[in-house]
């Protein structure tokens, strides 16, 4: 058996304890969320007209550079952008995002060669995205791409998976 | 194993023992409960730092996007709304138990010798939460945050060496700017906050080094120890605390006014709360006596406060004894609550005017194209005018209309030969030739989207011919007032009795009564020259 002030001291420690642990669960919760929570309002930002489809030949990749719309935080903007089109037929056209999948360097075609090459760690892609050689973990990412009344349309990244 | 790893650690740093240190104090027997307001004030100070770093890593610290970046905070950011509430209701919790800790340490007669010097930075220390206070306020860069400020820049021009501090904050006292709002921010996150946590560290080492003041007839009974007893009693207090924050920011939402504008004149700026009473008091004292009441009357009372342990050197007594301490605590706190709430009543219905969120595209264009929608609706129009693509007639979304308005009238009145005759009336066509004829991007989403309720409202704004005067949405007479950001002005009240007696409201007003409205449709119309935002 405790005695009194024993009992009275562990009384004590279990409510300092618990109360702390609620102010802290109280602050940690909502912080938390602030910080790990993706914010909302990041809508759709549409597509983009980057170029006409006859100035592409099929099999020739060309770098595009561009205007899109992005939500950036608390500001719509209005940022140059760039990707790699290729056209795949008469009708379509695929688009790449222009970073290479391993570390984010802008890579370019190497035309004799006739693939993609990172100038950062040599990683190697075929036309069509996939990783022919070097520490890319992945093909490259792709961009939404249309064609309409032969007008290329450019849209956000699609995802993987 | 915990004890050892503690040990090692300890043997290192002394850290363990320093926090023994504080814990193992012994404290008089008559300790208790009101001694528990000093550590609550700790621990808001705390709070507010963990808030103020998380408001820190998604606020823009300039002018304009200041605001930008905290409307995204309140509205876009998952539980950034609580946090900013928790900031913003923090800092006047925090106020409040600073000064309820300062008015305890005074009734018991805690400042007197050997004390002195913590009394003194404990004045400082409410000083600094005061700044904190006034310079956070500036940081939201709305209306009201903007005016008050310049209005506390002109009083501080008045003080001997204003003009120097206000040289210092980056302003001659006329307007705030970029400059200004950047020192304000630095003193809020960088000066303040280091200054606050080094003097909090002296004012506790010298509460421990003089130890909890004694009741007399304590050095008879035997010491307590901080630990357990007294943390509990802090602990409970601070739980309270935060219980009574967790309500205000559940229960009351933050006032967040539209973007600062410096040339609004409609603003009745007003101080926080707890500098109402500074700002009721100038009322008193205007003229000649206005330097007395703004800056001696404050400066003496500072004075006074710091200078306490020397004016009362006499022996601690027992706090029924200290019947001085006590009548000019309620005196004060009487003076103080007067001159608030003669503020409070005196201040003009603050109207929370700015809706945060993006404006539709309803409210953004002219009455009358909205009341073309209206008419475009109601005139079965959409029968052969498919929206969004070519019906019996062509699709009117995709081109403007670039037909004479005389041929758009006649095909409004008789669209086709197999058509019924409209029987709209002539108000609502003149409507219709402005939608087809002038709509931009806005115009053809609210063609789409705009709610029933504001396309009436705008039909009767068409029909009584209020463009006549006003000016709405860049449309209109200039005879009267322009009633774009109404609201920030006047209240649905307000706005309603006016139509039925202008003169009442406004005396000499040339407008028409419209008492030939019914109620519905007052409401109606009210409702909708109320939503046209700024």
């Amino acid at each position: 058996m405790l005695n009194e002030p024993q009992t009275r001291r562990s009384f004590y420690i279990n409510a300092i304890n618990a109360l702390a642990s609620l102010i802290a669960a109280a602050i940690a919760i909502p912080a938390a969320a602030y910080l790990l929570i993706r914010p909302k309002g990041a809508e759709d930002e549409g597509l983009a007209e980057v170029a006409d489809l006859n100035q592409l030949k099929i099999g020739k990749p060309q770098e595009v550079l561009y205007e899109r719309r992005r939500v950036d935080g608390w500001r719509k903007v209005t940022e140059k952008a760039s990707t790699w089109v290729v056209r795949t037929d008469d009708h379509s056209v695929v688009a790449f995002n222009p970073a290479c999948t391993h570390l984010g360097c802008a890579y370019h075609w190497d035309g004799p060669a006739n693939h993609f090459i990172c100038p950062c760690h040599s990683s190697v892609f075929s036309i069509d995205g996939k990783v022919l050689a070097g520490p890319a973990p992945r093909p490259l990412d792709r961009y939404v791409a249309k064609v309409e009344a032969g007008k290329i349309l450019i849209g956000s990244q699609v995802d993987q998976g | 194993m915990i004890r050892t790893v503690l040990k090692w650690f300890d043997d290192r740093t002394g850290l363990v023992s320093a926090i023994d240190y504080f814990l193992e104090e012994e404290i008089p027997a008559s300790a208790g409960w009101h001694q528990v307001f000093g550590s609550v004030a700790m621990f808001a100070f705390l709070l507010q730092v963990v808030t103020g770093l998380l408001m820190a890593v998604n606020y823009a610290p300039t002018p304009g996007e200041a605001w930008e970046s905290l409307r995204y905070i309140v509205t876009q950011v998952t539980a950034g709304s609580v946090i900013h509430s928790l900031h913003h209701w923090g800092a006047s919790a925090m106020i409040i138990v600073v000064v309820v800790h300062m008015a305890q340490t005074f009734l018991w007669g805690a400042y007197k010798k050997p004390r002195e010097a913590t009394w003194i930075l404990g004045v400082v220390l409410l000083l600094l939460t005061l700044a904190f206070g006034l310079s956070g306020y500036l940081l939201t860069w709305d209306n009201r945050a903007y005016w008050a400020t310049i209005v506390t820049t002109r009083i501080t021009a008045l003080a001997p060496g204003g003009s120097m501090l206000l040289r210092v904050l980056g302003t001659d006292g006329n307007s705030i700017g970029r400059v200004t709002f950047a020192r304000f921010y630095a003193a809020h996150v960088t000066l303040l906050p280091l200054l606050m946590t080094l003097l909090i560290l002296c004012h506790l080492i010298l509460v421990r080094t003089h130890g909890v003041t004694p009741a007399p007839g304590d050095e008879h009974k035997p010491k307590k120890k901080f630990f357990p007893e007294q943390v509990f009693k802090d602990t409970v207090a601070i739980f309270l605390w935060c219980v009574g924050l967790a309500c205000m920011v559940a229960f009351v939402k933050v006032p967040l006014l539209h973007v600062a504008d410096p040339t609004d004149t409609s603003i009745t700026p007003r101080p926080e709360w707890y500098f109402l009473f500074l700002f009721q008091m100038l009322k008193v004292f205007q003229g000649p006596l206005e330097f007395f009441g703004a800056i001696v009357l404050p400066g003496l009372a500072m004075g006074a406060l710091v200078m306490m342990p020397f004016i009362d050197r006499t022996k601690l007594v027992r706090i029924r004894q200290r019947t001085g301490a006590i009548t000019l605590v309620a005196l004060g706190a009487i003076g103080w609550g007067a001159l608030t709430a003669t503020a409070v009543a005196t201040t003009p219905h603050q109207i929370d005017d700015e809706s945060l969120d993006d404006p539709q595209a309803w409210q953004l264009i002219p009455a009358s194209q909205l009341a073309g929608i209206g008419a475009f609706r109601s005139g079965h129009c959409a029968s052969c005018h498919v929206l969004g693509r070519s019906g019996a007639g062509p699709d009117l979304l995709t081109a403007v209309s670039v037909k004479p308005s005389d041929w758009l009238m006649d095909h409004f009145r008789k669209p086709a030969a197999d058509a019924p005759e409209s029987d709209l009336p002539t108000a609502q066509l003149r409507a219709l030739v402005q939608l087809v004829t002038k709509r931009d991007e806005n115009g053809i989403e609210a063609w789409k989207t705009a709610p029933a309720g504001p396309v009436q409202g705008a039909t009767l704004y068409q029909a009584n011919q209020c463009s006549t005067c006003h000016t709405l949405n860049k449309e209109g007479g200039k005879l009267g007032p322009e009633l774009n950001g109404l609201r920030s002005r006047h209240d649905r009240a307000w706005v309603l009795g006016h139509f039925s007696d202008p003169e009442k409201y406004t005396p000499g007003s040339q407008m028409p009564a419209f008492d030939n409205l019914s109620d519905p449709d007052l409401a109606t119309l009210t409702d909708y020259v109320l939503a046209i935002p700024r």
